[in-house]
């Protein structure tokens, strides 16, 4: 049956056919056909942004949250420019996205015509593919190959580029069923040899980890319970990156905590002293390993991933896996089941021993106030006071209280924490809240801020207010940039350059002011009524929690070193970042 | 602990070879990458190997197949093992590529240049230029009183080698194609 319908009409039809309920836009003159093809139906809502990157972060958050793609429509140049720090962003931390950008009439390309940017090319390294449709019979089949590009093989945004004239034109409409990507085919089962070898070390190690990343939460929530039933069935111990957070339910048995450089001191002790590390769906993050030469010197390193290229990027890997976490971790545990469920139990069962000794270091100890709410303090009582909410969703900025939400809040399921992990890009997290709040209108969504991130992306309370999305924005105000403050500190000499917050917003005045609710809380012995209050209010919701201003972030696997080089809390920082350490970031 | 020490290159079934990851030996590899001849395409490879700091020593590109919308891009790189194998993981998963073939490790193979010559000269230098064209079978494909072109198709070191010659006797302009390869047999 031949369907001929314009290219905006095309559009609609094609994002009805993915299944997509909402997209996240920003009208302007070269996506006005598709604009007047969203008012004239009702499957597909738009929620209206206040900025572009708000849009992209937006869909990240809905991406992450749920596990389907997230659909962003903008317009040509600014537009599309605007795109360019969430595209980046979900290309880091692999986040299926789709964006639909408007392009100046194909007659005018190349004209430095109006709101006219060469949208391709800028985007070309920020995206996992992306696409400028010249003909409107195309069209149709270019937005359903995005689609399978986004969220196949390892997710990743991409982007489709639609000029106005494509848009008016007449085509023909093809569905999903009718594309093929012939360059495009990513593997998804592991190699079965490699996955018994794999077992055959999983039964002789005598310190074994898990090393678990983002890939596992990516694969879908059945990669995460193969995760759980390896990790419980097998007695191994449990770490993960921050994108990881979740996979495996922090209440759970085998579960050490966060590894990295802000990581937990028993979880990068345990990764300096295995011999046998299993990395799964992580790709060895330079936050990761440190100083590489020194990285976990003395274990075999397997390494399961659907990127061939995320193997022996960084760390030489010894036993690679090519494939989907989800299906390897299936093979694998019908593999080690049918060979007798064996592991080298004695060995193991010390290794745990040492494991406890590490973790009695209490590496997250801060010194309390009741004078001034501590920053650990206030996550602590915000875990506390949300922990009984099954449907609680985590977003944060970035920053020293990203790092303090890893390590204080607790994460039982996957898709519940939604952070910038890869790119770091500050003004991530209100977005982000938005777009997951509208994809679970009922849940309970935070965004753990702090103040100067929170700024770069504010505007976008006035889409939280419009589209009655109750986000709490939970701000840890320290009037800093309190993990610049701490680089500085170590690094240059207590000499704070540029790393205060001057002329603050008030932010109750704030929330008023955008039409929904604030509160500043300075007293720790007010702090739980006010986060109750937060939680309590029927809308979006500022919390101003007024914090300590000179903590540090502890502990700190201070840069250029390894892992057993880690700085606790109170201890002496003083020259602890020497050398070629003092040129990474 | 002993009994979990894995050999290098045990790991048969994978696509990767576990060579001495820490060599720091630079090696010149011979790529050639089979792509679908869409717009864009060249500048996502030229852009993946000045994005993530790799080095071409020659690149062509062309199409093989029209009816299939083939091209053949044959890149010359350098790097220690390991960037090598990371250029290969990266340039594979570039979505239009269909194939990347690393000619240096799989099999012998056979690699040509074109190049043409500008020599201008008179008297013995020109005779010269001629005698040594001819010892290298190059042709020649313009001629003034004045100049040579020559056109030469060898391996890039002959073409090295033609040039330097050339040079003292008045090697004026250079245009080279880079290298194209194939794989020997079938």
């Amino acid at each position: 049956m031949s369907r001929s319908m314009t290219g905006a009409r095309m559009v609609i039809e094609a994002l009805r056919d993915q299944g997509v309920d909402t997209v996240f836009g920003y009208p302007g003159g070269a996506v006005l056909p598709i604009y007047d093809e969203i008012f004239q139906q009702n499957d597909i809502k738009h929620i209206l942004v206040r900025h572009e990157q708000g849009a992209v972060h937006m869909a990240e958050g809905y991406a992450r949250s749920t596990g389907k793609p997230g659909v962003v429509l903008v317009t040509s140049g600014p537009g599309a420019t605007n795109a360019v720090t969430g595209l980046t962003d979900a290309l880091l931390d692999s986040i299926p996205l789709v964006v639909l950008s408007g392009q100046v009439p194909t007659f005018l390309i190349g004209t430095d015509g109006f709101q006219e940017a060469d949208t391709v090319g800028i985007t070309r390294p920020c995206t996992k593919h992306n696409w400028l449709v010249k003909e409107t019979d195309e069209l149709a089949a270019t937005i359903h190959k995005a689609f399978h590009v986004a969220t196949s093989g390892r997710p990743g945004p991409v982007l489709v580029d639609i000029p106005k004239d494509v848009q008016f034109a007449t085509g023909e409409y093809v569905g999903p069923k009718q594309i093929a990507t012939p360059s495009y085919q990513p593997v998804k089962k592991g190699d079965l040899g490699q996955i018994t070898r794999l077992v055959e070390l999983m039964e002789k190690a005598e310190r074994p980890i898990l090393y678990t990343g983002g890939g596992v939460i990516n694969s879908g929530t059945a990669a995460s319970q193969l995760l759980r039933e390896l990790a419980d069935a097998t007695g191994f111990p449990v770490t993960s990156t921050l994108m990881g957070l979740g996979a495996y339910p922090a209440s759970g048995k085998g579960w050490i905590g966060m590894l990295g450089m802000h990581g937990l001191y028993e979880a990068n002790m345990a990764m300096h002293d295995c011999d046998l590390m299993i990395a799964v769906g992580a790709r060895f993050d330079d936050r990761i390993t440190g100083r590489v030469a020194d990285f976990s010197p003395g274990s075999v390193k397997a390494q399961i991933d659907i990127d061939p290229s995320s193997i022996n990027k960084v760390i030489h890997v010894d036993l690679p896996i090519v494939g989907d976490v989800g299906h390897v971790l299936e093979d694998l545990l019908k593999v080690w089941k049918s060979r007798g469920r064996k592991i080298n139990a004695e060995p193991v069962r010390k290794w745990w021993v040492q494991i406890e000794q590490w973790r009695s270091r209490n590496c997250l100890a801060y010194r309390g106030s009741d004078k001034v709410i501590k920053p650990q303090h206030a996550l602590e009582r915000l875990q506390a006071l949300t922990a009984h909410r099954k449907d609680r969703y985590i977003t944060t900025e970035v920053g020293q209280h990203q790092m303090w939400a890893a390590q204080f809040l607790h994460f039982e399921d996957p898709n519940r924490w939604m952070t910038s992990g890869g790119l770091g890009t500050m003004g991530y997290g209100l977005p982000a809240s938005i777009g997951v709040q509208v994809a679970h209108p009922e849940a309970l969504v935070v965004n753990v801020a702090g103040e100067a991130s929170w700024l770069m992306n504010m505007q976008e309370m006035g889409t939280a207010v419009q589209f009655r999305a109750p986000v709490k924005q939970f701000i840890l105000n320290n009037e800093r940039l309190g993990m610049v403050r701490q680089w500085q500190q170590l690094l240059h000499g207590e000499r704070y350059s540029q790393s205060w917050s001057e002329s603050l917003p008030d932010f109750v005045k704030l929330a008023e002011a955008f039409g929904c609710k604030g509160r500043v809380v300075s007293d720790p012995a007010d702090l739980d009524a006010a986060i109750q209050e937060m939680l309590d209010y029927d809308g979006p919701f500022i919390l101003d929690v007024m914090v300590e201003k000179h903590e540090n972030c502890f502990p700190m696997i201070p840069s250029g070193k390894p892992h057993n080089e880690m700085l606790l809390g109170e201890a002496s920082t003083e020259g602890a970042i020497t050398g070629t350490g003092a040129a990474l970031v | 602990m002993a009994a979990l020490n894995i050999e290098k290159g045990a790991s048969s079934h994978s696509a990767y070879d576990l060579r001495d990851p820490n060599a720091q030996v630079i090696e010149s590899h011979t790529l050639a990458v089979l792509v679908e001849n869409e717009p864009g395409v060249l500048a996502r490879v030229i852009g993946l190997f000045s994005g993530r700091g790799y080095n071409i020593d020659s690149l062509t590109v062309a199409e093989v197949d029209h009816l299939g919308h083939r091209s053949r891009i044959t890149i010359v790189t350098r790097g220690t093992p390991a960037v090598i194998e990371q250029i290969k993981a990266q340039l594979g998963r570039i979505v239009p590529v269909h194939e990347v073939h690393d000619l240096s490790v799989e099999g012998p193979s056979v690699e040509r240049e074109l190049g043409l010559f500008k020599v201008a000269g008179k008297g013995d230098k020109r005779v010269e230029a001629l005698r040594i064209a001819e010892i290298f079978r190059a042709n020649v494909v313009d001629s003034t009183l004045e100049s040579f072109v020559f056109e030469m198709t060898g391996t890039p070191e002959k073409l090295d080698a033609f040039a330097d010659l050339m040079r003292p006797l008045g090697l004026a302009d250079l245009a080279r194609t880079g290298v194209a390869a194939l794989s020997r047999g079938a």
